[in-house]
């Protein structure tokens, strides 16, 4: 796979390789990739890598979806603690 | 109202890993229709994970390019099954629609996933499972220049930590749970199976340690260090992140709802029953891979290939594969043996560790709770969003509670899938 992918992830423009998923781009975006915050207000990042968890849910142009198994698509806007 | 369109094939396989492509590819000359749906991004399952990140080996290629030569199969990336709204038929949606599928046979290929055990500061971030780690970097995932403990137990934190350093990560020690003694004579017993021999050569680490557990990771908003018991002293390492894994569980939930029987297990969650011909208890429905217990892509692809034949009534066919499947087996059940976790690796939780990690239930709540049910209406532990797919099996381990079954929505689902659903009977055909 070659060339790259823009994006935004709450609003700042982040650049990955065409097929990078959402849940790696956010560890791009950010120092360890937080995807949400628990119940009680604590920080957490894609945990499973494989849809299983829930943790990365995130919302893509407005819609729900799991970052791990979402793949970015140029232009996309990524809201993360969904 | 929402209205689902209705599709048709004669065979329905869900799950693109191995085993999911074996039967595929085994049922395809029969000329059967056949649809493949699998909740990932591309076909491949856990194994063949495509991505910047991933090198696809010559194998996953061959049976990616065998499913695109077959006209009659039809694979539906980025789809999951939803409910089993009829007899003979599941939900399904994807990131755009929701539809009902009806299927003359169905094969269940949905393979496994990590065991994810708790300990004090696994819910950092910078903490992930071990094959997860693996998914994520394959997946894109920057990590040259972190440094990366692997813990846990099984040769799958030696895959994850071949793929993390080839991402240009340090991977700073692997922490194995078992005893020297066995992941020796695994290693040793491998010579049986040549090709995992070579495997596992190549995967031969300097900074792997046996009888060796995590006692807690630490960090302030992400993770910073590790503390490892080793034997009999403790050692604290810094990282950036911490790779863990138990080995693998079983994906039954969808077998279960739609009744399928489950075999006894020896050991951690029993895997969906089978026949010699991959037959589940119930008439149509297949299962192959890891579904039916881990034990690696070779017994996956056997599987699968017995699964295909099978279920289009090709049973010579299905019967030449015995031999390769009962080999692999031989080969899960060594692993099965030399990896069996130990029961201290039990007290691994403290009671404010976090066993709930949807709903933030601390093990102390759970302590004193005489089963799941308790569990779940008194401590709403696995009534988030993963659907106690984490702490379910953590609390199976943990106190040999069975987790709850499976009930619909089987993923959390969009409102107009559901709603699709209120509208049933056959006038939603024509549209
Ligand atoms: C995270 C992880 C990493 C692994 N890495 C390696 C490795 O590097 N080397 C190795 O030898 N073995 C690895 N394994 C073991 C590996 O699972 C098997 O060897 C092999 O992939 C099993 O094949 P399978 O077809 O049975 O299942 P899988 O490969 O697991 O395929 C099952 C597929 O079904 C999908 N699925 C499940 N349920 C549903 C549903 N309801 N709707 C839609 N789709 C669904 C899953 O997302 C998955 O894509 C790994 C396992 C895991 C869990
Ligand atoms: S990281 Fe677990 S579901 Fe995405």
């Amino acid at each position: 796979m070659s060339g790259q992918t823009s994006l935004h992830i709450d609003g700042r423009l982040v650049r990955v390789k065409a097929g990078t998923s959402v849940a790696a781009a956010l560890r791009v975006a950010d120092s360890m990739g937080v995807a949400r915050t628990s119940i009680s207000g604590q920080p957490r990042a894609p945990f499973c890598g494989m849809g299983v968890c829930q943790e990365c849910r995130v919302r893509v142009d407005g819609r729900r979806m799991l970052a791990c198994q979402t793949v970015c698509a140029e232009g996309m806007q990524v809201e993360t603690t969904a | 109202m929402t209205i689902l369109a209705l599709e048709h094939c004669d065979l329905l396989i869900v799950g693109a890993g191995p085993a999911g492509m074996a039967a595929a590819v085994a049922a395809a000359p029969s000329g059967a229709s056949i649809v493949v749906i699998d909740d990932n991004p591309a076909p491949g399952g856990q194994i063949w994970r495509d991505g910047p990140g991933a090198a696809l080996p010559p194998a996953a290629r061959k049976w990616r390019e065998a499913l695109e030569r077959h006209a009659n199969i039809r694979v539906c990336s980025g789809t999951r099954v939803i409910a089993a709204p009829a007899h003979g038929e599941l939900l399904l949606e994807d990131a755009v629609r929701g539809w009902r599928m009806q299927w003359k046979k169905l094969i269940l290929c949905t393979g496994a996933r990590e065991l994810l055990l708790p300990f004090p500061g696994w819910t950092l971030p910078g903490v992930t499972g071990a094959g997860g780690l693996q998914a994520l970097i394959k997946a894109g995932l920057p990590v040259e220049g972190e440094r990366i403990v692997v813990a846990g137990s099984g040769p799958l934190l030696l895959a994850a930590a071949a793929t993390a350093r080839a991402a240009g990560a340090k991977v700073v020690r692997i922490a194995e749970q078992a005893s020297l003694a066995a992941a020796a004579g695994f290693a040793v017993k491998l010579l049986r199976w040549p090709g995992k021999a070579v495997q596992a050569l190549t995967l031969g680490d300097t900074r792997y340690r046996t009888s060796s557990r995590i006692v807690a990771v630490q960090g302030r908003g992400q993770v910073e260090s590790v503390l490892l018991r080793q034997g009999g002293r403790e050692v604290q390492i810094d990282c950036d992140r911490v790779a863990c894994g138990f080995g693998l569980t079983p994906n039954t939930q969808l077998g279960q709802m739609l009744g399928c029987a489950l075999a006894p297990a020896d050991t951690g969650a029993p895997p969906l029953a089978v026949d010699a011909l991959q037959r589940t208890s119930l008439p149509g429905v297949y299962a192959a891979g890891e579904c039916t217990g881990f034990g690696g892509s070779e017994r996956a692809l056997a599987q699968g290939t017995i699964a295909g034949y099978a279920a289009v009534g090709n049973e010579r066919a299905a019967r030449q594969h015995e031999h390769e499947r009962a080999r692999w087996n031989a080969f899960a059940a060594q692993l099965h043996r030399s990896f069996a976790l130990a029961p201290d690796i039990r007290q691994m939780p403290q009671p404010d560790t976090l066993v709930c990690r949807c709903e933030d239930v601390p093990f102390s709540a759970l302590a004193g709770c005489s089963g799941w049910t308790d569990a779940k209406l008194h401590r709403r532990c696995g009534m988030g969003a993963c659907q106690g797919r984490v702490c379910g099996d953590a609390a199976q381990f943990l106190f040999g509670w069975t987790p709850p079954s499976p009930r619909p929505p089987l993923s959390p689902a969009r409102i107009a899938t559901l709603a699709g659903l209120a509208v049933h009977g056959n006038d939603v055909d024509r549209q």
